[in-house]
């Protein structure tokens, strides 16, 4: 194969990392809630995709667990300024969940157990960037990472990648969640620092 | 993939969201074939992309440059050329605007050479899209701010090349005489039907009939549709001239959900 792009140099290199603007490297991983941590049972757990016709498809745990699993590995960034590197994450991609989901709605508004909602442009689930997720470095994804599931939606800040997730309505319009309602931005795009209304 | 699934050309290119914004997981290696200046600081490029899955009016594609110690950049440029189907070998045309300072812009406008190679993804966006499959008839309405226009040229080439006569009317905003793009070929596509008007708003020409500056609400409305035959619009450019138009198109009574913007800024390159 020949070389690529002969001849580009690009910018001064980050140092070390590739880190959005205004982060911090955490090697931790902090939990930031809003409310309680509700502790949802796989045996009534169900994740449902409502159209902007209402029709419902529905997911039980046994239906998550039977579709083609991923295995992401991806950097995170939090609004509050921190980003942990190559964090590892088995799941389904939203590919899988709504390739067959009849609908032209450009919009999402994600909801879960405990009542959390945050919307997400349907561009931004679709493509290979976000997933389902029921586990997290080797082990089930604990309550108060979002356990049993969450969404992971790394390409936003992550209040994008809701807890608790039960809930996908699709929307021909945008709606705000809850963070969004109150001053987070609509897209919360890390690489361009979108961390409030108006960014 | 069967001819069937190629968005816009199937039969079956419902909307199915798996089919509107599905893009291939990986990445192609592209070759430029030719290139050609737009203006002074555009260039077309005229990549062959192997396996090509096809593409819509108005849909995108990502690029990815590489340093030789691995360092990447990754870029998004609106498609020129016409929807395409699939094809083991497909030309997609894009058109690069120089940004000053830009990391990407400048390298492929005035380095990246015939012959050369380049990662490629695509196509991408399933919103701002034209098809004469699926919106043949409505009239549409085309508003561009500078190098906004591209995405909307594809739509105008698609037209051309299925032999749509569905009514198109643009409307092009640009600084100055020397940014336009596509000059000739708009002058053409007046033979097609399309009906354009240029709004300069630095420096007009000697014979303009319309001092520099901003579109207007008069203007948008003399040189658009009339709201109540619910055209199709769509809107591209820099934030701040999608924000206008969009926001006068509204004043003048066109449905919001009617309106398609995409916009770019700086931060794109």
């Amino acid at each position: 194969m020949s070389t690529l792009t002969p001849g580009f140099q690009g910018r001064p290199r980050p140092q070390g990392v590739a880190l959005p603007p205004g982060q911090y490297v955490e090697a931790g991983f902090p939990v930031l809630s809003a409310g309680p941590t509700p502790r949802v049972d796989t045996n009534t757990w169900r994740l449902d995709v409502v159209t902007e016709s209402g029709d419902t498809r529905s997911w039980t745990w046994p239906d998550l667990m039977a579709l083609p699993q991923d295995e992401p590995t991806v950097d995170i960034h939090c609004v509050t300024r921190w980003s942990k590197f190559g964090t590892t994450w088995r799941g389904v991609s939203l590919d899988t969940l709504l390739a067959d989901v009849e609908s032209t709605a450009d919009f999402a508004m994600i909801g879960s157990y405990g009542g959390y909602t945050t919307n997400v442009p349907v561009a931004e689930l679709l493509g290979g960037k976000a997933w389902v997720v029921h586990t997290f470095d080797g082990a089930p994804l604990h309550p108060v990472h979002g356990g049993p599931a969450r969404l992971l939606v790394p390409g936003l800040y992550f209040w994008k990648s809701a807890k608790w997730v039960n809930r996908i309505t699709l929307l021909p319009m945008d709606e705000q969640g809850f963070w969004e309602r109150l001053g987070y931005h609509d897209l919360g795009d890390p690489w361009r620092e979108q961390r409030y209304q108006g960014d | 993939m069967t001819e069937a699934t190629v968005p816009g050309t199937g039969t079956d290119a419902g909307p199915r969201l798996g089919a509107r914004y599905a893009m291939p997981s990986g990445w192609r290696v592209a070759t430029l074939v030719d290139a050609r200046a737009e203006s002074r600081t555009a260039r077309t490029l005229v990549l062959d992309v192997p396996d090509w899955p096809g593409h819509l009016a108005g849909q995108h594609l990502d690029l990815r440059l590489t340093a030789p110690d691995g360092y990447t950049a990754e870029r998004s440029y609106s498609i020129a050329s016409a929807a395409s189907g699939t094809a083991p070998s497909v030309r997609v045309e894009i058109t690069v605007q120089r940004v000053p300072g830009g990391e990407v812009s400048g390298y492929l406008t005035d380095a990246f050479a015939v012959g050369d190679a380049i990662e490629v993804r695509g196509p991408v966006g399933g919103w701002f899209v034209w098809s004469p499959v699926h919106d043949a008839g409505r009239p549409v309405l085309l508003a561009a701010g500078g190098s906004g226009v591209v995405p909307l040229v594809s739509m105008l080439r698609t037209r051309r090349d299925a032999g749509d006569r569905t009514p198109f009317r643009l409307v092009y905003s640009v600084r100055r005489p020397e940014d336009r793009l596509y000059v000739d070929e708009l002058a053409r596509r007046a033979e097609d039907g399309l009906e354009a008007n240029v709004a300069f708003t630095r420096a007009a020409p000697l014979d303009a009939r319309r001092a520099p500056g901003r579109l207007t609400l008069a203007e948008l409305g003399a040189w658009g549709w009339p709201a109540d035959i619910e055209p199709a619009c769509f809107v591209c450019g820099p934030t701040g001239f999608v924000e206008a138009v969009s926001r006068t198109l509204v004043a003048l009574g066109h449905d919001p959900a009617c309106v398609k913007t995409e916009r770019f800024g700086p931060a794109v390159d």
